[in-house]
């Protein structure tokens, strides 16, 4: 048995040269371009990426976006601002109410809008919950493009329960349109926290379960480990923010750097790593989710009393039973949903931090009820960008790991 | 310059360390290169000339007082009453300071602004973005094509007097057993209501309305 290689002797490129066929005279081996996607299950939506290949080696990647581009920021010029807010749930539908959040902040700033208490903390828990949604779809999809099949299956049970939450404050599952400008569209119906109580004391034990599953499997440190690896200079150049810029060490959460609604009142730690590669992304996405638990935890302990929206009538629509019996409260309601709120002229750029990163909105306001431009900062893009820094050298295997990292969803993308 | 302790819980929107006299520093820091500062809902806003874009670009990622690590966003916005129509506006970040400044340039459709890809990798999208929807040319791009739009599209669909409709419509033709282009077909026209106060000053011409200016 002496013949055998020893275990961990390294197995160099060299090894294999004399078994390739001796090139014949004037022949030369050529790259060769692949198409990945645009209907591809691990493409994680309609991406199309070009990549050109040497052997299994990714030489160049070139993402092809825009194939569910829908124009929304045009559509929005012509909109009030209400009604331009649903076109926020289908930017990144998979977290929702985080689009909404920015928008609504974005409004409430031009337009110097007060907010109660109450909303205030609504809004808190229901962007960490949506967190939650987020992270469990990127993680288990992530798992299951590099072969684990098994916590898809668990942790979309929770999820589905996460997203019943949103069918009981805003009757929809995913496009919610709950947050609104000056506070939320209504009230946490009765018994709605204490169900979400009853789900966080339940929900850490199958997350430490689906961890146990996969963080310390062999198959899936092999497929993650030192695999896209971005230091934190190349991060910040490439503009990454979230979890991805946290995955290189960088310790910026806008929750901490510059809070909006309730988050400065929460006590939560910001996640970090130092190693910057597809499993630190994975792990760091995994943490966050316990800490969300612990914000949610939080807003759920002090939620005050007090209403779930502004009482400025120019803002935010009286309730049905007031509009029985007051005429004025009729007419508010009426103007507010004909006429719409005037934002005053101004520009203001507002960025939250939404489960994917930074997501920003833009907003030029010409004060009339209608938007004259608003930008959407979509934090996919900035990510996805880096796909042929990220792939180059890598092997075609790599690609969907490092996409399912990146936590790309198209909606966001190509707005 | 020195820096305000932020209101922390006053209001929803996100809170930013603010510092004072930032307007002056920046004169002195950019120099000839600033056509204007605006300072508007806690937010500073900077516009500097086409030509001088990169160096003061330059200036406020590498000066020590404020350190603009990150560039954030670029987008266009259209004015198609002006001269220079677009605004090209650039969010920068400063992660050390926490602190965001907005800067913009002006140009028109046919004068190229020149491109941050040297500086931040990242503005390499985001100016393919704003030349596919505004028709703005960025020099120095290496690689300026469209990325939004469809492949051979024609035209730059967030320019104000691009139609909301489009030009164009697409469907799947059982003929050419692929998906063809054709000339944009309404059932109804697109209509635009502004909804606002009839009493607040809005001109609607009304049939009938051209006959009392004559007989008058």
């Amino acid at each position: 048995m002496a013949d055998l290689t020893p275990a961990g002797a390294a197995w160099t490129a060299d090894d294999t040269t004399d078994l390739l066929p001796p090139l014949k005279d004037g022949n030369s081996i050529q790259n060769y371009m692949i198409n990945f996607g645009p209907q591809h299950p691990a493409a994680h939506g309609v991406l199309r990426l070009v990549m050109e290949l040497d052997g299994e080696v990714i030489e160049r990647c070139d993402p092809h976006i825009g194939l569910l581009h829908r124009g929304t920021e045009k559509l929005i010029e012509y909109k009030t601002y209400l009604q331009a807010l649903p076109y926020m749930d289908r930017l990144d539908y998979v977290s929702p109410m985080c689009m909404e959040h920015s928008y609504v902040l974005a409004i409430e700033k031009l337009a110097g809008i007060e907010v109660p208490l109450r909303a205030k903390y609504i809004r808190t828990m229901f962007a960490e919950i949506t967190r939650i949604l987020n992270h469990i779809l990127n993680t288990t999809t992530h798992a299951m493009d590099v072969g684990a099949m098994t916590p898809i299956l668990w942790l979309f049970e929770e999820r589905e329960k996460l997203m019943e939450f949103y069918e009981r404050v805003s009757g929809a599952r995913f496009h919610a349109a709950y947050f609104r400008p000056g506070g939320v569209h209504q009230d946490l119906p009765d018994g709605l926290l204490q169900d979400i109580s009853d789900w966080a004391d339940g929900y850490l034990k199958v997350l430490d379960e689906m961890q146990a599953l996969v963080a310390d499997n062999r198959i899936f440190k092999q497929r993650n480990v030192d695999i896209g690896v971005i230091s934190k200079e190349d991060a910040i150049a490439w503009g990454f923010t979230g979890p991805c810029i946290r995955a290189s060490g960088v310790a910026w959460d806008l929750r901490k750097a510059q809070p909006y609604d309730a988050y400065d009142r929460m006590d939560f730690n910001v996640i970090v790593s130092n190693d910057g590669d597809c499993y630190a992304r994975f792990m760091v996405r995994m943490d966050e989710m316990r800490e969300s638990l612990k914000i949610i935890r939080q807003c759920l302990k002090d939620m005050p009393a007090g209403r779930h929206a502004t009482l400025d009538r120019k803002v935010s629509p009286p309730s049905r039973g007031e509009m029985k019996r007051s005429m004025e409260a009729l007419i508010h309601h009426f103007k507010l949903y004909t006429e719409g709120l005037h934002v005053p002229a101004g520009e203001a750029y507002v960025a939250t931090e939404s489960p994917k990163g930074e997501f920003g909105i833009f907003m030029v306001a010409d004060g009339t009820n209608k938007p004259w431009r608003c930008h959407i900062r979509a934090t996919g893009m900035a990510h996805l960008q880096a796909m042929d820094f990220l792939c180059k050298g890598h092997m075609l295997a790599d690609a969907p790991a490092i996409l399912g990292s990146l936590d790309i969803v198209f909606g966001e993308v190509d707005r | 310059m020195s820096a305000l302790t932020p209101e922390l819980g006053r209001h929803s929107w996100p809170v930013m360390a603010r510092v004072d006299g930032i307007a002056d520093h920046l004169r002195a820091l950019l120099g000839d290169a600033v056509v204007e500062i605006v300072e508007h809902a806690g937010e500073v806003g900077v516009t500097v000339t086409r030509t001088g874009l990169v160096a003061a670009m330059t200036a406020l990622r590498d000066d020590p007082a404020l350190r603009f690590n990150q560039l954030i966003d670029i987008c266009g916005v259209d004015y198609p009453d002006r001269a220079e129509r677009f605004d090209i506006v650039y969010q920068l970040l400063s992660m050390a300071k926490n602190l965001r400044l907005r800067v913009k340039v002006t140009t028109d459709h046919r004068t190229p602004v020149p491109s941050l890809t040297g500086l931040w990798p990242v503005a390499g999208w985001y100016e393919r973005e704003t030349w596919d929807c505004y028709g703005v040319l960025f020099e120095g791009n290496p690689d300026l094509r469209r990325i939004l739009t469809d492949y051979g599209f024609e035209g730059h669909p967030f320019r104000k007097d691009f139609p909301l409709t489009g030009h164009v419509e697409l469907r799947y033709s059982e003929d050419h057993k692929r998906v063809v282009y054709e000339p944009v077909k309404l059932a109804q026209d697109f209509r635009s209501f502004d909804f606002l106060s009839p009493w607040e000053g809005t001109d609607y011409v009304l049939p009938g309305d051209e006959k009392a200016v004559t007989n008058g």
